[in-house]
């Protein structure tokens, strides 16, 4: 009985009385998820557009934040570096389209794959051998963004927040309604979706394939380039940010590998629901619960609703 | 309208010509030295048993598949390898045996779709959606809608196209073609699975098509009353060869078809 109440009873009375630190622990795990949903969101931009599950998308979070960091460290100033950052993105999705997707073209979705491992190591080989291995420091100052916190007296006690994050989900939430915007009203929008719906289709009209795929991977770049700035922020830049990035996994799971508003919603839910888990649940199990509860619930989504929240409905037609 | 005593052949110049091309798959000849040409404004019905070579034949015209052997000129311009986007760049456009629809998007924006190339605005303004982008989106509308009342599919223009039922796909698949406003348009099989009245409207808007916007149409198609109904002149295929090539008439009566529809020995 005692171990039932403590499981089922326990965490909700505790977070009935202490509402302060219940919002608090929801606010971390909004902020946490919104970070997996932005790499999420690299993710499902780079699927729906060339079918590839991009393996490489983790490090291009890092890399792109080394990059930024990187300029700036050899005294170029923040924003110029900011500019320069995009710039290699840019570079990244050609070269990307040119040496791997090109070549690989029709080749089964298990082979673009490899390649996406294959790039992931480049660029870890790559970023180490001009960046260096150490950890570095986000110019968060250089590029102005906020720092400190803003505190309430609320909810029978004390919720604090990190400007930096409400800077990250303000940023982010701008770049989300940008990219929705323009890939539902605009031609080279129409032309990504009608890529990701049939290839012949849309060849047949005029698209180039070559041309989009640059475009996603350079869309994602950017993502990953945000994503980049703000996690470094948090804590710092370095090649660890890639496993991390793995968490992104059961994000998709949960919200479907081909839907925007999916990514968002899985990021939250899993970003929130790894906190509360955590905070109320961790201590009777010793804690340590955030490492393997987003592939759980990943898991038990798999069982009964494989499609994911916002995926499309699986029909198999005979 | 054709005068019901046969179809006048259309006397325009050559618009596409195919000479001697080869295509096969391993060992198998999908294709194989065949020639023959469509003039501008004509409608040109491909015709043959399953297995013909028919699709592989509108393939290789707008540069999915690349031929072994053979010439292949298009606008007095011969042409080396070439891709499909630079085949629909050049004016070819083309309809799906299996309909490829981009079926997530409604039936207007898959018909907006087909207005791509047309559009230049660059990518900045895409992003901001905004000045030339804008007024670009507004003009390509405005000739979409003309198409959308021209097959009669008003009501259904905010619907995703996968919930569509199939006859009004294959109208929206043609109006995805049409948007380009080609030089040549191949439709692959634009009749099958249709029911006499969905067939019937088909064959009206092919016709229209024709007449009013003058595209040149070539086109595939297993229903031989539209096909004589329908078209100027025929090429018929056979096992990758070409059998015959005429007028309705001429190819009905030509004793090699009726070999190749009936399966008598060869």
């Amino acid at each position: 009985m005692g171990a039932l109440y403590n499981i089922l009873i326990d965490p909700f009375v505790q977070m009935g009385t202490a509402p302060d630190l219940f919002v608090q622990t929801l606010w971390e795990g909004l902020v946490g998820g919104m970070l997996y949903a932005l790499i999420a969101l690299g993710f499902v931009l780079i699927f729906k557009a060339s079918g590839v599950f991009n393996f490489a998308q983790g490090i291009m979070v890092v890399f792109a934040a080394l990059t930024l960091v990187g300029f700036h460290s050899v005294g170029v100033p923040a924003f110029l570096a900011l500019a320069l950052a995009i710039a290699v993105m840019f570079v990244l999705a050609w070269v990307v389209e040119r040496a791997v997707l090109r070549p690989l073209v029709n080749q089964p979705d298990i082979i673009l794959f490899m390649a996406t491992f294959g790039i992931t190591y480049f660029l870890i080989g790559f970023g180490e051998f001009v960046f260096g291995g150490d950890p570095k420091v986000m110019i968060t100052d250089d590029l102005y963004l906020p720092k400190g916190s803003i505190t309430y007296k609320a909810f029978g006690g004390i919720v604090s927040l990190q400007k930096l994050d409400i800077a990250a989900a303000t940023i982010a939430s701008i770049m989300v309604a940008g990219l929705a915007v323009f890939f539902s009203k605009t031609r080279i929008g129409r032309a990504l979706r009608a890529v990701a719906d049939s290839h012949s289709a849309a060849l047949s009209v005029g698209i180039s394939l070559e041309q989009i795929w640059v475009i996603v991977w350079f869309a994602a770049g950017l993502v990953a380039l945000v994503t980049g700035i703000f996690w470094g922020a948090r804590s710092d830049v370095s090649f660890a940010l890639d496993v991390i990035a793995l968490k992104a996994l059961p994000v998709l799971i949960l919200g479907g590998f081909t839907s925007i508003p999916g990514a968002i919603v899985g990021g939250l839910i899993i970003g929130v629901g790894e906190k509360l888990w955590e905070f109320y649940w961790g201590p009777l199990i010793g804690g340590g619960t955030d490492a393997w509860f987003a592939y759980v619930i990943a898991l038990v989504f798999l069982l009964f609703r494989p499609q994911g929240l916002f995926g499309e409905k699986i029909i198999e037609r005979v | 309208m054709r005068a019901p005593g046969g179809p006048e052949v259309a006397v325009g110049d050559v618009l596409l010509a195919v000479e001697n091309v080869s295509l096969s798959f391993g060992g198998v000849k999908a294709v194989s030295d065949v020639s023959f040409d469509i003039r501008k404004g004509e409608i040109r019905a491909i015709i043959g048993p399953n297995g013909a070579g028919k699709t592989s034949m509108l393939n290789i015209i707008n540069g999915f598949y690349q031929p072994q052997q053979g010439r292949i000129t298009f606008k007095g311009e011969a042409r080396a390898k070439m891709r499909p986007h630079e085949a629909a760049t050049g004016g070819i456009a083309r309809t799906f045996q299996n309909v490829a629809l981009f079926r997530g998007m409604t039936a207007l924006d898959n018909i907006m779709a087909g207005r791509t190339l047309k559009m230049h605005s660059n990518f900045f303004w895409q992003l901001l959606r905004y000045g030339p982008a804008m007024r670009e989106e507004v003009e390509h509308r405005h000739r979409v809608e003309e198409i959308i009342d021209f097959l009669k599919i008003q009501e259904i223009r905010r619907v995703p196209v996968g919930r569509l039922p199939y006859g009004l796909q294959k109208r929206v698949e043609l109006g995805r073609a049409l948007a380009m406003e080609p030089e040549l348009l191949l439709l692959d099989e634009p009749m099958a699975g249709m029911n006499l009245e969905e067939k019937e409207d088909m064959s009206r808007f092919v016709l229209d098509a024709n007449d009013y916007y003058g595209t040149t149409i070539a086109l595939i198609e297993h229903d031989m009353g539209v096909v004589m109904d329908l078209s100027d002149r025929v090429v018929v295929l056979d096992h990758g060869i070409k059998i015959a090539d005429g007028t309705p008439e001429e190819v009905k009566g030509n004793q090699a078809v009726i070999d190749a529809y009936l399966g008598v020995a060869h």
